[in-house]
């Protein structure tokens, strides 16, 4: 990790109005956590409700999305990625630094509103707040690894992400069993499963082979992209 | 002393070959790489940046291999042509931040030098994109500079900048010439390159299609047989009295005018004038038929 090529990141990210959808999508989520709260919608059953259809499975993926594409993807498209190519670090160091930026985005954007969604509805209680803190927490890592290597794969990163969170996690998750088995989603309700105890929570996936999965895709999804940023061509307009 | 060799190199993208079967050595001093758009100058300037891998032959900076290798940096700076730099950051975190990244050890000073290379000392707190495009360029040479290396490889340095700001630039080109790096520059315009390089590499459709001193090459584009368009009041007396001349290769009369090749282009443009007055012949318009870059190169390339 390279600290100034991360503070340039950072300072990308926040200088640009996407900066604004990173701050609406968690506002949404606790505004509608505090709605819910004011109106007395706020159990364990409703919190886990709001908490993994719209943290989990909505937040979560598209925080990541555009905090993949903002650290990374804009600058691909747009050029200004030779700057940084043109320096003597490895590239290996340059995809850990935009992706430890990116992380840190999702955390901050996606893993701690949910947490404090959570705690708005129910405080601490039966672990729902933690869980899905937890889960979200080790959900945004997995998706800030696999959506970097789709924006140093391809120039239609946004579309290719939402194309996979869309239609896989969504779509065929939400109607072929199996493939709940391979969802960075359902991993991370497994995660929330397993830290709260409130019987409100239930994933499908065994926590154990969440988190092996979780493991596996984030260092496999990270070595792809170095592996393939080192490949990187700039091709030239001829 | 760093030399850029490029050995047999070409590269393709699919069918379409964008550099084909080129050879070249480029040493100190300052080196135009001259071509119209599309001719493949950018490839060439990208595989010998490193960002590019040549389909089939080498090419090598300082005797290693510049692929993959990202330790090239350390003696190589480079000027891409697309505009996109980080126009939030002001030119001296721009040029901070590149000494830092090169891992210099007073990277304040090395960027306060590189500003003042470029003359940018004054506009160093204003943020990049309220530069205009000649500052922004500088801005990049300065980024390019801080770390002073042997080879500087700039891409298209003079598009796009109006003419004051263009001979800013020419002029701090020939100065890191002048200081003994190696400097590579691409063109697609003959006039920049005869004022700034000294050695001239001529490429046309992906292939090296001249090379060596620009004196040289500057006296065969002169001295090849030109082509002119020529209206006038009576265009077949015209004609009668310039064939008369040995400056005249052969003469065309058609329906919208004449159309003469020229075998001396300096006596016969002297000539034309001349013989319109001396035959009291209104001349209404004397337009090179083929003065574009390509045409210039198409006749280098059959030399």
């Amino acid at each position: 990790m390279n600290g100034v090529i991360a503070g340039i990141t950072l300072r990308g990210m926040f200088g640009r109005r996407r900066a604004l959808l990173l701050l609406l999508l968690p506002l949404t989520l606790i505004g509608l956590a505090l709605a819910l709260r004011l109106t007395g919608h706020a159990g364990e059953e409703e919190a886990t409700v709001l908490l993994q259809r719209f943290g989990i499975a909505t937040l979560m993926p598209l925080i990541a999305l555009i905090a993949a594409s903002g650290v990374l993807g804009t600058e691909i498209d747009d050029g200004s990625f030779v700057f940084l190519l043109s320096k003597p670090i490895s590239r290996p160091v340059i995809l850990n630094s935009k992706l430890a930026v990116a992380v840190g985005l999702n955390v901050v954007f996606a893993a701690v509103p949910v947490l404090v969604a959570g705690l708005i509805m129910v405080g601490p209680d039966g672990g729902v707040a933690l869980g899905f803190g937890a889960g979200a927490l080790a959900g945004s890592i997995a998706y800030g690894a696999i959506f970097v290597l789709i924006n140093v794969l391809t120039r239609h990163a946004v579309v290719a992400g939402l194309a996979y969170a869309l239609i896989w996690e969504s779509l065929v998750g939400g109607f072929v069993p199996g493939a709940r088995q391979l969802s960075v989603e359902q991993w991370a309700l497994s995660v929330a499963d397993w830290v709260a105890t409130s019987p409100a929570v239930h994933a499908e996936v065994a926590v154990m082979a969440a988190l092996g999965l979780l493991a596996v895709v984030t260092v496999g999804a990270t070595v792809l992209a170095g592996q393939r940023l080192r490949s990187l061509s700039i091709a030239g307009e001829a | 002393m760093t030399t850029i060799e490029v050995d047999h190199a070409s590269r393709w993208y699919g069918n379409v070959v964008a550099v084909n079967d080129v050879t070249m050595d480029v040493g100190p001093g300052v080196t135009g790489l001259l071509g119209p758009n599309g001719a493949g100058k950018s490839t060439l300037l990208h595989m010998m940046s490193g960002f590019l891998a040549p389909s089939i032959g080498a090419v090598r900076v300082g005797g290693r291999p510049a692929w993959h290798d990202h330790e090239l940096y350390r003696g190589v700076g480079l000027v891409p042509e697309r505009d996109a730099v980080y126009g939030y950051l002001t030119g001296r975190q721009l040029a901070l931040a590149s000494a830092r990244l090169h891992g210099l050890p007073r990277p304040e000073d090395a960027a306060r030098r590189a500003l003042a290379t470029v003359d940018l000392i004054e506009a160093q707190d204003r943020r990049v994109d309220t530069y205009s495009k000649g500052m922004r360029q500088r801005a990049k040479v300065a980024a390019a500079l801080v770390h002073e290396p042997e080879v500087l490889l700039l891409d298209e340095p003079f598009n796009g900048m109006d003419p004051r700001q263009r001979l800013h630039m020419m002029d701090l080109v020939r100065r890191m010439g002048d200081e003994g790096r190696t400097v590579l520059f691409s063109s697609h315009i003959l006039e920049e390159v005869e004022r700034v390089a000294e050695h001239i590499q001529v490429i046309i459709a992906g292939r090296l299609a001249a090379s060596g001193d620009f004196r040289e090459i500057r006296r065969l584009m002169t001295d090849r047989p030109h082509v002119f368009t020529i209206r006038s009041s009576d265009d077949r007396r015209l004609a009668t009295a310039l064939i008369a001349d040995a400056s005249t290769a052969g003469v065309e009369v058609g329906t919208d005018g004449l159309r003469v090749r020229a075998a001396d282009f300096g006596q016969f443009t002297w000539l034309v004038p001349r013989v319109a007055r001396d035959l009291n012949i209104g001349l209404r318009e004397v337009r090179p038929a083929d003065e574009s870059l390509e045409s210039v190169f198409s006749y280098l390339v059959a030399q």
